[in-house]
Formats: C-alpha cells, structure tokens, sequence
C-alpha cells in the first residue's frame, strides 16, 4: 500500500535515504575491515523504497538500541523476542515485511537507522558476541520477522502468513524482499505454483536481481532474462525495473495486479561505489587485501561524505 | 483382540469440530494420510499443498505464525527426510504450533526403502523444540490428537492407518511422556512402542508359562523421556532391559533408554532389538517383523540371551497366543 503523498518530490527523501544506507555501509566495511557491501549497493534504492514509500507499517514497538540476546524461541523461554518489532505493530491493515536473503542483514539494519527505527549505536553492536544485531541474523534480529538465513525458505513462509491473513479478511499486504540468487533453489518455484494456485495477490516481492552470489557472477542468461518468463509461467506476475530509478520502481512495487507479484529490481553491484568493479566477478564479500586499498577507499568514502 | 478400521479419520472428523484454529495441509496424499472425509467436511481448513513438501512447510509455519494450528498430514519419510531444513528452521527454531501426523513408522509399509521411515525418531528426537509421540493401538490414534495439541510447539506423531488393534481400553488415553506398565515379572524390563507393543504382548503368556518374569512397559512418548518409570524397573529387575523398536537401534527408543541408564550409572544390561543399522525392502508388514527380528520371536530369542534361560517356546505358542485389550496395571480396577 503506497503511503500518503505528503508532495511531489518524496524521491528527493528516499534518495537521501538510499544514499545515506551505502556511505554507511561503506564506512562500517572499512572500519571492520570486512562487510557484505555488494548487497548494500545493488538494494540501497530497494530498501529506502521499502521502508519510505512502499511499506505501510506502524511505529517500531522495539527499543532503538537493541536488547542483549533473549534466547533462541521455545517452550521455556517466553521472553523471546521477535525482530519483527522493528517493523511495528502486526494490526489487519498494517504490511509485513519478511526478509529473505539474510545475508544483507547489515543492510536492513543500516535502513533501519536511515528510517529512525534503529539508532547508530545499535548498528555497534554488530557482530559483537551476546548481540542480536548479527552478522546473518535470525528472527531475533531487528527487523527481521521470521528465520530465513537458510535461504529461499522466507517465500514460502509469507505464503503462509498471506494465506493466513486473506482467511481472516486483513487488508495489509505481505511484502518479501528476496535476492536472485534464491532463485536456484528449488523450493522457489514450488512456492510460487502455490502462491498462483491460491490466489495470494496480497503477496508482493521485490527482488535484487544484481546478478551475483557466493562463488562470482551468476549465469546472467540463465538467470536474468529467463526469470521473469519463469516465474509469469508459474502463474505470477512479474515486472522487470531499473532497481535504481525510484519512480520506475515506485511504479512497479504500487501495481495491483490481480496475482502475486514480483517486482525484477535489475541492479548494479557496485552502483555508487565504481573502485569496487576492481573486485569483479567476486563481489559477495568485500575484505581488504592491504592497506594501501583500505586507504583507497577510505580516501572515496571521504568524497561520498563531503 | 478388536481390530478398529481407520480409527483416524472420524475420530480426526469429530475432534477438530469445535477447534477452528486447525487446518490440515498435505502433499498428495489425502487419502492415503485418511484425511479425505475430513477434507469433504471442512472444505476451508483443508489446503492440497501438491507433491511439495518444502514449500508445505513453510506454509505451515506462517498459518502457525498468524494463529492456526497446522496438522501436517502425509507421510514420515517425506516429513523428515526431504524437507528436513525447511522442518528445523521454518518450523521447530520458532518452536511453532505445528503437529506432523507421520504415517506409515518403520516397516509397516511394503512401499520399500523410499516409503521406510526407519531413522525418523532419532533425528526427530535431535531436533530442538520438537516432541516426538507414537501410537500403538487405536486407543492411542484417537487420544494422542489431545496429547499433540496441548503442547506449545511443533509434534511429531508416529501414527497407524488401516486396521489398527485396541490393545488398550479406550478408557485409558495416551499421556504425554508416561509409560503404560502392561505386565509385571521380576526377571527383565521389555521396553516397546508401536507395532512392537503387540509382539511383547503376544510373548507375555508363553514367558510367563515358561517361567520368565517379564516387566513389559508401553512407551508413547520418545521425547520428552523422562518418566522415572523406566529407570525405577530396569533398576529393579534381576537381569536388565530389552527395547524392541520398529527403527533402527541408533537414537531410537533403545538409544534413549541406553541415555538415561547411562547417565545414572545402572549396572543393569541392555539388549536394543530393531533394525540394525540396515535399510529394509518392500515386502508384508509380517515378513518384515521376522526377517528384521522386530517380531514376538526376536524377543522371546533376546529374552533367553539375556537371562541365559532357556523357554522352549515355539513360533506356534506365539502364534497361538492370544492378545487381548490389556488395562494399565496403574490401574487397579482394569486389573
């Protein structure tokens, strides 16, 4: 559901927002000498859309520098607690959001921050041993609803919540941000053929088609131009956008289209950082290889800043 | 001994009712897991999920997520075996309400090796949050649904199909991790859940005439397993324990009695019956029990191995044995 237009310039806001989640990224990479910074810079625009435009959520319930780690889920530990809260109250007219590729937790974290749910000493505690905010994250994680690390697992489950919420009349949608890469595995596809069987067009989907996993570069024809055509032969809808032009994607993420849908965001891995082409194809994961490179990038970070 | 038809399917008809919140999914196999008069009637808690398991799992969590109990239908290998990950993190992690009624335990299917849930119980037993039940008669199909639902969290349920036996007075439902004492004797502790409790049962009277004192406890619960019950007869019988187990020995029923007596320094002997460590074949429910030694004449064989007895007993004294509905010697009035 697409928020109130307060103006007509809301892309200057989450431009900024988009732009304030890399430089953040990037100096959390090289002050940890290390980070998932190929994700922040292809999905920055996904997740300022999310969070500024296209989500409709309430105000977080969670405090804005997370609580110490509460214990995993189960039936003696009723003082879990859910990352979801980040994202505010679970009411029938609200959104939700559900968080597929875990890996780019640091990204939700920093968009968290960007967006006032989060604050910047919570991003601290990063990584740091007995903290939430971790590195992969689970659905004790700020803003993370249900536990999807193992990846392509989240579809399915949001699938079952939107079936859920359709039985029980809720006029919120179930958002899922999900990663291209997720596509390989074969639980999927198997979600989607039900996602189209039951009719679930309260089921949305952004993806970050970047093109990239673990091991480098995906097959780009395997796995970019013939996704689309897959998954509308799956019986969904399916749209490809430019994931870095914000009214295209604003466009894309605010169709009602009768079916499930899926929004293609086709990105750019090192968009708003180029040095980072250097890297390619292995863009999963950047470390610092000496510190004359480290430096380099400082030296960028320092004109993104100013 | 009554043999009851299908016990599950108006039993499951007549409990979910009054009970809104459940909802059954399975993966093509409605009949198969007895749920087509359910399906017929309650239409809209019935979700066909197609030949897709993993997806069915995590539709099953986020139903859970939002307040519905899933009852997950279908059978126990394509519970645990193929959708194992999607099982542990988008089911057990959030220890969610989800309740996986598992057909076809063990060998008592001839479907073979692919349709052979014969490691289920250990690596449920190993998956966090899970609790792990099995039925042995149709006293026990018709109650355990209460037992499953009253726990905050995912169950797992060995279940029967078909023709099952009542081997216990409908009277007396099963109970969450206590162990039903069917006979007494001061010479050994039988161990048994399952299909295994009938054998045990058969053997009783030919033991008994041979002179063997045979303690026979009915297990429905392999996780939790903590019911003293266990531990305080092995401790008390003169020559130890047997297990008989429609599994494999390995983190089963034998395992998790090996457990707790090791962990309380028993002096007392072990014997584990089951499958060991081998994959079955498909072939009668009857063939399987004797080939695989799972059967009346496996234990009787056990028993004489460790009390170093000698019964004389024949395959025709089991076979002529009769098995009758027993009561709980717990219960003094059904003695």
């Amino acid at each position: 559901m697409t928020q109130t237009e307060t103006n007509g310039d809301w892309t200057r806001e989450t431009q900024a927002v988009a732009d304030r989640i890399r430089v953040r990224v990037l100096d959390h990479v090289i002050r940890h000498n290390g980070g998932y910074m190929s994700q922040a810079l292809s999905s920055a625009e996904i997740f300022a859309m999310l969070y500024t435009r296209t989500l409709n959520l309430g105000p977080s319930t969670a405090p804005m520098i997370p609580n110490p780690f509460a214990g995993v889920p189960g039936p003696n530990n009723p003082g879990f607690f859910n990352g979801g809260e980040y994202n505010g109250p679970k009411t029938p007219r609200y959104d939700r959001f559900i968080f597929s590729p875990a890996h780019y937790a640091l990204v939700l974290y920093t968009a968290l921050i960007e967006v006032g749910r989060l604050t910047e000493e919570g991003l601290a505690q990063f990584d740091k041993d007995g903290s939430t905010v971790e590195m992969i994250g689970a659905e004790h994680s700020p803003g993370v609803e249900t536990t999807t690390g193992s990846l392509a697992q989240a579809l399915s489950q949001a699938g079952g919540i939107a079936l859920a919420r359709k039985r029980k009349g809720d006029t919120g949608d179930v958002w899922v941000m999900m990663s291209d890469g997720e596509f390989q595995e074969g639980q999927i596809w198997e979600a989607i053929a039900e996602l189209a069987k039951f009719d679930l067009d309260n089921l949305k989907v952004i993806v970050d088609v970047n093109g990239q996993q673990c091991d480098g570069c995906m097959d780009a024809e395997a796995y970019v131009d013939p996704l689309t055509g897959r998954i509308r032969a799956f019986g969904a809808s399916a749209v490809e956008v430019d994931g870095h032009d914000l009214d295209a994607l604003d466009a894309a993420m605010s169709a009602e289209t009768g079916k499930p849908h899926f929004v293609m965001a086709l990105t750019n891995p090192v968009q708003g950082l180029p040095i980072f082409e250097e890297r390619a194809p292995l863009l999963h994961y950047l470390r610092f290889t000496s510190d004359e490179e480290r430096e380099r990038y400082q030296a960028v970070y320092e004109e993104m800043v100013n | 001994m009554e043999i009851v038809k299908r016990p599950h399917v108006e039993n499951f008809i007549a409990w979910a009712k009054d009970k809104p919140e459940v909802v059954v999914l399975t993966a093509d196999l409605t009949n198969s897991s007895e749920v087509g008069k359910w399906r017929d009637t309650y239409p809209d808690r019935f979700f066909g999920m197609s030949m897709a398991e993993q997806n069915m799992m995590g539709f099953a969590s986020g139903l859970a997520r939002e307040g519905y109990v899933p009852y997950i239908h279908t059978f126990a290998v394509f519970i645990y075996r193929r959708p194992y990950d999607q099982l542990a993190m988008s089911i057990a992690y959030p220890n969610l309400p989800v309740k996986f009624i598992a057909f076809l335990p063990g060998i008592t299917t001839p479907g073979g090796v692919t349709h052979q849930a014969i490691e289920d119980v250990s690596i449920m037993r190993a998956t966090p949050n899970m609790t792990v039940v099995e039925t042995g008669d149709a006293t026990e199909v018709e109650s355990v649904l209460d037992v499953a639902h009253a726990v905050d969290g995912p169950v797992y349920v060995r279940m029967l199909r078909g023709e099952v036996p009542r081997l216990f007075p409908k009277d007396e439902p099963m109970q969450l991790d206590k162990a039903r004492v069917l006979s007494d004797g001061d010479d050994l502790v039988v161990i048994t859940a399952g299909i295994t409790t009938e054998e045990a049962m058969r053997a009783a009277k030919p033991l008994a005439d041979a002179g063997v004192g045979m303690r026979h406890l009915h297990v429905s619960t392999h996780k939790p397993f903590d019911d003293p019950e266990i531990l305080d007869s092995i401790e008390r019988s003169r020559f130890g324990a047997i297990t008989l187990e429609n599994h494999t020995i390995i983190g089963g029923l034998g395992s998790a009695v090996a457990e707790k007596m090791a962990e309380a320094g028993s002096g007392k002997r072990l014997l584990r019956l089951g499958l060991r460590d081998t994959y079955a074949h498909g072939a009668s429910k009857a063939y399987l029990m004797k080939e695989y030694g799972l059967d009346a004449a496996a234990l009787v064989a056990g028993v004489e191995g460790l009390t170093r007895m000698t019964t004389g007993i024949t395959d025709d004294d089991l076979a002529a044995a009769r098995v009758e509905a027993t009561h709980s010697l717990a219960k003094a009035e059904g003695l």
